[in-house]
């Protein structure tokens, strides 16, 4: 059942326990205790909103950076990311095969604020070897939803 | 001046429907739930391949028969689908949505005075079809108890010297009723008894949610009496591409060939293209779009069942068939009525025969956000007629 009610809320994080069992077709106490079991264990790490800041009008700047760095000793890779997620500005990091080893995104209200935080805290952390600096230029899709156009039902009202 | 009209067209009587829905389209501000057609876009994958086909030039006529490649995918599909096996080569033709199939079956298989019984409640294209290919449309009234399956006995009493085919509209649009192995088999029995054919419209096969979907040409004996129609408006999402097919013995597909030829030619080549795609690769979308249908489903029969309407649990297509006979309006009235009080846009069940009085068809076809706004407008106008019913 875990999987199945994971599955609808990822996309429908408001839908209402009495509808969310329903349509799954499951007792409503079943399905609630599987979701405080989930939300408990972290397994539901959080219910955020989706929010096209572009068309909100508000300014946002998201940099993807890529940080090749020197894992610690004893540590690995587990320590250097820990040191960086820990700042508030930093939205996501992630291990990277490839090139380089971290991916870390940022964001911030300007370039200047998102430039500063990378040459102000994040190079000169004495793991990292190097940044290199990506500027989003505009979100066409994220999560799954494409950002561009709202839905448009183009159906004639009534067919049979 | 000559009347220049056929009274065989001019006798067949319009839809009644129209005016109706003529109303909801003028209306803006109303919901509707009275669409017939998925509200999923066609999986990119597939429009994909049609663009892809597009630049490639491909923008010839294919064989009369369809594309071969797409043919093979058919016959692939419904073997590993349904345990059905037809022949590519003459066994299997591509058509212009399943209605074309439906028209092209009934004209290559009537005489005059050849009788074809109609299930109703049903789609709305079999009784004008069976009129237009100089056949005698022979009504069975579907009944709620039976859960609008059609059982054995009401198949034998319909029976006369002069039937020649059933049409087996199942899962069924309007009713979202579907017929188990069990109802197959009982049937097809008497079937094979009186020697009948059988024409089944299996367009919403995908869409069956209590058991894998059995196909009637896949019981022993039917498949030499069995037109089997399907396409891909439902299961795929592509209504607007115009694509379906019949399957059958050679003979029958043969002379439907025949009428596809110089009527048709053949099916759009764009679509042909895009549909091989959709047959080789789109297993995960189809089940999604299943998945989100039957939740929709669900909630509607919950729904219903709160409100204190009667309402048989549907098990496919994408419908569901409430009853209204509790609130002594006919069909047209509470239709009409919860449009105008509460702009609400649901399908009178008469508008697929006269045995879907006392019944709407609403769609599922709508984002549950849709639906749960729709149905608190129904519930409220239930509600209403009850106070005003005194109950």
């Amino acid at each position: 059942m875990r999987e199945k009610i994971l599955h609808y809320i990822e996309k429908n994080a408001r839908i209402d326990l009495k509808d969310l069992a329903t349509v799954l077709g499951e007792d409503e106490a079943a399905v609630m205790n599987e979701l405080e079991a989930m939300e408990a264990e972290n397994i539901i790490a959080g219910y955020h909103t989706m929010i096209n800041w572009d068309k909100a009008g508000v300014e946002k700047v998201t940099g993807m950076i890529e940080v090749r760095v020197t894992p610690q000793r004893g540590m690995g890779f587990d320590k250097v990311a820990s040191h960086i997620y820990n700042y508030p500005e930093v939205s996501s990091v992630y291990l990277i095969s490839g090139g380089f080893d971290f991916m870390v995104i940022i964001e911030g209200k300007t370039l200047r604020e998102v430039a500063e935080f990378v040459s102000n805290k994040l190079a000169p952390l004495e793991s990292v070897l190097s940044t290199k600096s990506n500027f989003i230029l505009k979100k066409y899709k994220e999560a799954g939803t494409v950002l561009t156009d709202a839905p448009h039902d183009e159906r004639m009202k009534m067919s049979l | 001046m000559r009347n220049p009209l056929s009274k065989t067209i001019v006798n067949i009587e319009p839809s009644g429907i129209r005016k109706f829905f003529d109303i909801v389209t003028e209306m803006d501000d109303a919901i509707s739930l009275g669409v017939g057609e998925p509200d999923f876009d066609t999986p990119w994958r597939i429009r994909d391949e049609a663009i892809y086909s597009l630049e490639k030039g491909r923008t010839f006529y294919t064989s009369n028969a369809g594309l071969k490649e797409l043919k093979e995918e058919i016959s692939a599909y419904l073997h590993r689908k349904y345990d059905l096996s037809y022949d590519p080569a003459g066994e299997i033709f591509v058509t212009v949505g399943g209605s074309e199939a439906i028209d092209v079956a009934l004209r290559a298989m009537l005489d005059p005075g050849d009788e074809v019984l109609i299930p109703q409640p049903s789609y709305v294209s079999y009784e004008p079809c069976t009129i237009l290919a100089n056949g005698t449309p022979v009504i069975i009234d579907l009944k709620e108890e039976n859960e609008f399956r059609l059982t054995a006995r009401e198949l034998e009493e319909a029976i006369t010297d002069r039937t020649k085919i059933l049409v087996l509209p199942f899962p069924n649009n309007p009713t979202g009723a579907i017929m188990e192995r069990q109802d197959l088999e009982a049937i097809a029995e008497v079937i094979i008894k009186h020697d009948i054919f059988v024409l089944t419209d299996e367009i919403y096969s995908e869409l069956s949610y209590k058991n894998e979907h059995v196909s009637i040409a896949s019981l022993p004996g039917l498949k030499e009496r069995t037109i089997y129609i399907n396409g891909f408006s439902k299961a795929f999402a592509m209504t607007g591409w115009r694509l379906g097919y019949a399957c059958g013995p050679k003979e029958i597909i043969a002379q439907m060939l025949k009428i596809h030829q110089f009527a048709i030619m053949c099916a759009p080549t764009t679509s042909q293209y895009a549909a091989v795609e959709a047959l080789r690769s789109c297993d995960a979308e189809v089940a999604e779009m299943k998945e989100e249908y039957n939740g929709r489903r669900r909630y509607l029969v919950k729904r219903f069942a709160d409100m204190g309407v009667k309402c048989f649990e549907p098990f496919g297509a994408f419908y569901i068939f409430p009853s209204i006979r509790q609130f002594g309006l006919t069909s047209d009235e509470f239709a009409t009525q919860l449009l105008h009080r509460k702009k609400v846009a649901v399908v009178p069940g008469t508008a697929f025969g006269k045995s879907g009085e006392g019944f709407i068809r609403i769609s599922y076809a709508y984002s549950l956000e849709q639906l749960k706004l729709a149905l608190d407008r129904i519930e409220e106008f239930v509600t209403e007629l009850k106070a005003e019913k005194g109950f």
